[in-house]
């Protein structure tokens, strides 16, 4: 949501786990997907599916994300897909990349930490959302 | 009204204790969103789990917020620009996976209008004093800064798209 500003002149499609936040944030058209994380594998291998099937219906033009795993995959699904991602590392893991960012890795075209301390080849720093 | 929160995904029942114990002492009851708790509050008012639309009208009326260090909140309270304390959870008493919100909490200290406890005493003191609206949205050239990062790219790729 942070993000929306630098979005405003395309037409975003956003996609989220939860309908209500995107209701709280007067965004009425929104692609859902279950929500996954890594102690569940039931619910993730659901939530893949459902993101690889989002973005072969979808074909975005670019991919945005914060994470976490659905986030993660779809990102991969776009990649391999031919589409340009973008990867903006969680401002919550200020020690080292996310794990999930860490995966993210290959498969983004442009991967940005919110660290300034945690810049290095592949990993930009470019500001950060708080 | 104070308003504690630590997020819809773990339970974080040394905090919830914790706040429940020094509540009494508090100039102004306290509202609890306590997730997956066991620990049952007796001093406030509390809800496991409160939707997303009637959680932001909490964080709108109340006059501070006390939340594990959650970036979720720390957002909310900077669009509402309350006055946050965080309370980082800890791995190693299983209060999450890794320590990455001792990591926010370090980050995030000696903002205006954030203050960071580690301990009950620490919390107590933080609680009393008294509180900074966190800083204006506004005031965030770096969010600007990443946002403009972003659209280059996206705009990049729209041009691409068109010349092909």
């Amino acid at each position: 949501m942070l993000l929306r500003p630098a979005l405003a002149s395309f037409e975003p499609i956003f996609a989220t786990t939860d309908a209500e936040l995107a209701k709280r944030d007067g965004i009425n058209r929104f692609h859902l997907l279950p929500d996954a994380n890594r102690d569940q594998p039931w619910h993730s291998v659901h939530c893949l599916l459902a993101s690889i099937w989002l973005v072969l219906r979808v074909r975005p033009a670019v991919l945005v994300t914060t994470g976490a795993l659905p986030g993660l995959f779809c990102l991969i699904a776009a990649r391999l897909t031919g589409t340009r991602t973008i990867w903006i590392d969680s401002i919550a893991n200020s020690d080292q990349p996310s794990l999930s960012g860490r995966y993210a890795r290959p498969f983004a075209t442009d991967w940005f930490t919110q660290w300034p301390h945690l810049a290095t080849t592949g990993h930009q720093y470019a500001g950060a959302l708080l | 009204m104070i308003l504690l929160t630590v997020g819809t995904q773990l339970p974080f029942d040394r905090f919830v204790a914790i706040v429940d114990r020094i509540a009494p002492q508090l100039p102004e009851r306290i509202f609890a969103q306590v997730g997956h708790a066991h620990y049952r509050p007796a001093n406030m008012d509390w809800r496991p789990f409160i939707g997303p639309i009637e959680f932001e009208t909490l964080i709108r009326t109340c006059s501070l917020i006390i939340s594990h260090a959650g970036i979720g909140t720390v957002v909310m309270a900077q669009r509402h620009r309350k006055p946050l304390i965080l309370f980082p959870r800890r791995a190693a008493l299983d209060e999450h996976r890794n320590d990455h919100q001792l990591a926010t909490g370090r980050a995030l200290a000696g903002r205006t209008g954030i203050g960071v406890a580690f301990d009950e005493a620490e919390l107590l003191r933080l609680v009393m004093l008294p509180h900074t609206p966190i800083e204006s949205v506004k005031a965030l050239p770096e969010r600007e800064r990443l946002c403009s990062a972003i659209g280059r790219i996206v705009a990049e790729e729209q041009r691409k798209r068109l010349g092909a």
